[in-house]
């Protein structure tokens, strides 16, 4: 068996007095779509600032294509080749949208096919190019987040809550970009509330409640057994259709 | 992207963006509105350019404290001891080129204040990273600590200057080609505060395409507004600061020089006693913002050498009263900076 691109094992966060994560434990296999679901406060945005290093983990170990980064600072496991896109989508409002991109290509000059595939993505980005990204409607903010993220090639996509307070069309805007994103074949772990878009596009479901892993498997195993949907969310797919 | 900017630009629909032009036009006004109460042109026009000077002196040694506060979130009260070291740093050149001060020759007296100038950079430059490794560094994040540590760094540092350089204060010449003044029919502009406002703007300028025009003036702005994103995107902001800092305590270098020839005595204080309006302008600007702290640095100049003249006895409040007036208006200051 194929070891996981990410693995974590037996993970515990401690943010100054609090213990958030209990030992979690969760592999995301490589070229494949993990949805990361729980309620608010579950651990989910403290589980990816840990794996960014963000936080560090108190014990437990995180393995990323083969190798321990634990303990990494923020910028050597962003240079491991894992992009991240906080909740707060971490956007430079005074910073116009071609410089927020350009900042986030670290290795020189964006590669034109490349981005012209991901403007193909998120045409919109197109008319603020030279305009502050603070002018950004929130849809607009999210997908120039996700555009930095995946502006060079990324091994690993961390996304918090994408569509988190965006309208219904730019939900689905959203996952369209995703399901492109996921075709392209990259690797992607998104934490997701709205768990109708997350089952339009999760190929595995990891849950968690209380800074525990209470379930993890396929996606489709999820969709279809409202019992175990009721008994781990309390909710069904159908109340969200 | 040149392509992708230009159908961006054919776009007719595009909101444009919006650029907040009344900070700026408080400079025009406020020198119209002084201008009656003055009375006569040419002293109102004497009056002015001696304020832009004194702006830009205050904008030099200002301007590397808001970058460290607004990237660093240090508050470095140590600030003014860099001013004095920039000021003492011109002995190391006058000493051994005192000649060229006395010189008629406006060439040697230029390269002698550019000399000056690169020297005092140099050795505030390598102080300041002394500095931020071994007091600035420890209290990160602490902004008491920060205060009490770098007043003792400051302390420290004044007494070193005063076993080096002795605790009398010593006075340094003009260069000759920069002594008098420019008379223009009864408008008299002296020469030294003439060179000022150029040095002033040649760096307000270097520093604006610096920050604008390449990727580390990005990383600057990035960096003021959300630190730790611009680590989650693979850059060491931990070297960035250091940078930012180093260059910060050389343009108050900068500062100290011209601050030095202006009153042509040096003493090791002579930092610290400028550090009021130097804090009054970041404030003023908005902390972390460098065009802010120029148009600060200038209305506090400008206020201060009307008010001086027109009233004397409000001279002593009217920086106060001008901040003041400024937080009522925009509290975050004239260009607040997005922060984290």
């Amino acid at each position: 068996m194929t070891e996981p691109l990410l693995q974590l094992s037996g993970v515990h966060t401690h943010i100054g007095p609090y213990h958030i994560l209990h030992g979690v434990d969760f592999a995301v296999p490589a070229g494949e779509l993990t949805m990361l679901l729980g309620r608010n406060g579950a651990g989910k945005t403290t589980t990816l600032r840990t794996i960014m290093g963000l936080w560090q983990a108190s014990s437990g170990r995180i393995r990323f294509d083969g190798s321990d980064i634990t303990a990494g600072s923020t910028p050597d496991i962003a240079r491991a080749g894992i992009a991240y896109v906080p909740e707060s989508m971490g956007i430079f409002t005074d910073l116009t949208v071609r410089e927020n991109i350009v900042l986030a290509a670290r290795s020189g000059p964006i590669d034109k096919s490349r981005l012209d595939w991901i403007l193909g993505l998120f045409p919109a980005l197109k008319r603020f190019w030279n305009l502050p990204a603070g002018n950004l409607s929130g849809g607009q903010k999210q997908m120039l987040a996700i555009t930095r993220a995946i502006a060079e090639p990324r091994r690993l996509l961390l996304i918090d809550e994408p569509t988190k307070g965006l309208a219904p069309v730019m939900v689905r805007s959203m996952i369209e970009a995703f399901k492109a994103l996921k075709a392209s074949g990259e690797t992607i772990l998104l934490v997701e509330q709205n768990f109708h878009a997350a089952s339009a596009l999760g190929d595995n479901v990891v849950v968690m409640d209380d800074g525990r892993i209470v379930h993890s498997g396929a996606m489709s195993e999820l969709v279809t057994d409202k019992a175990l949907q009721q008994r781990l969310l309390g909710l069904s797919l159908d109340a969200h259709q | 992207m040149s392509d992708m900017a230009a159908q961006s630009s054919a776009q007719t629909e595009l909101p444009r963006a919006k650029t907040d032009w009344l900070p700026l036009l408080l400079i025009p006004a406020l020198a119209l509105l002084a201008l009656p109460f003055v009375g006569s042109p040419s002293t109102w026009v004497t009056l002015t350019v001696a304020g832009l000077a004194m702006g830009m002196m205050i904008f030099l040694m200002a301007s590397g404290l808001t970058l460290v506060f607004g990237l660093m979130d240090i508050i470095n009260f140590g600030h003014g001891v860099f001013i004095s070291l920039g000021a003492y740093a011109t002995l190391l050149v006058l000493g051994p080129l005192a000649g060229w001060a006395q010189a008629d020759s406006l060439g040697l007296n230029l390269g002698l204040l550019g000399l000056c100038i690169l020297t005092a950079m140099g050795v505030t430059g390598i102080v300041g990273a002394v500095f931020e490794r071994v007091i600035v560094r420890p209290v990160y994040g602490s902004h008491l600590k920060q205060i009490l540590v770098t007043m003792g760094g400051l302390i420290v540092t004044e007494q070193l200057i005063h076993a080096i350089w002795g605790a009398s204060p010593i006075p340094i010449p003009l260069p000759q080609s920069l002594r008098g003044a420019f008379v223009l029919g009864d408008i008299v502009m002296e020469r030294y505060r003439v060179v000022a406002v150029i040095i002033g703007l040649v760096v307000f300028i270097g520093m604006q395409l610096l920050l604008n025009r390449t990727r580390i003036g990005l990383l600057i702005r990035a960096g003021v507004e959300n630190p730790e994103m611009v680590e989650a995107l693979g850059y060491r902001i931990r070297r960035l600061f250091v940078s930012v800092f180093i260059a910060g305590s050389a343009l108050a270098g900068l500062g100290g020089v011209m601050w030095a020839f202006y009153r042509q005595t040096l003493t090791a204080g002579m930092g610290m006693e400028v550090m009021v309006l130097v804090f009054i302008v970041i404030i003023i600007g908005g902390l972390g913002s460098v065009g802010g702290c120029f148009v600060g640095s200038i209305l506090v100049a400008l206020v201060a050498n009307y008010v001086g003249f027109i009233e004397p006895k409000l001279a002593l409040i009217s920086n106060i009263l001008v901040m003041a007036l400024v937080l009522i208006w925009r509290p975050q200051g004239l260009f607040p900076v997005a922060r984290r």
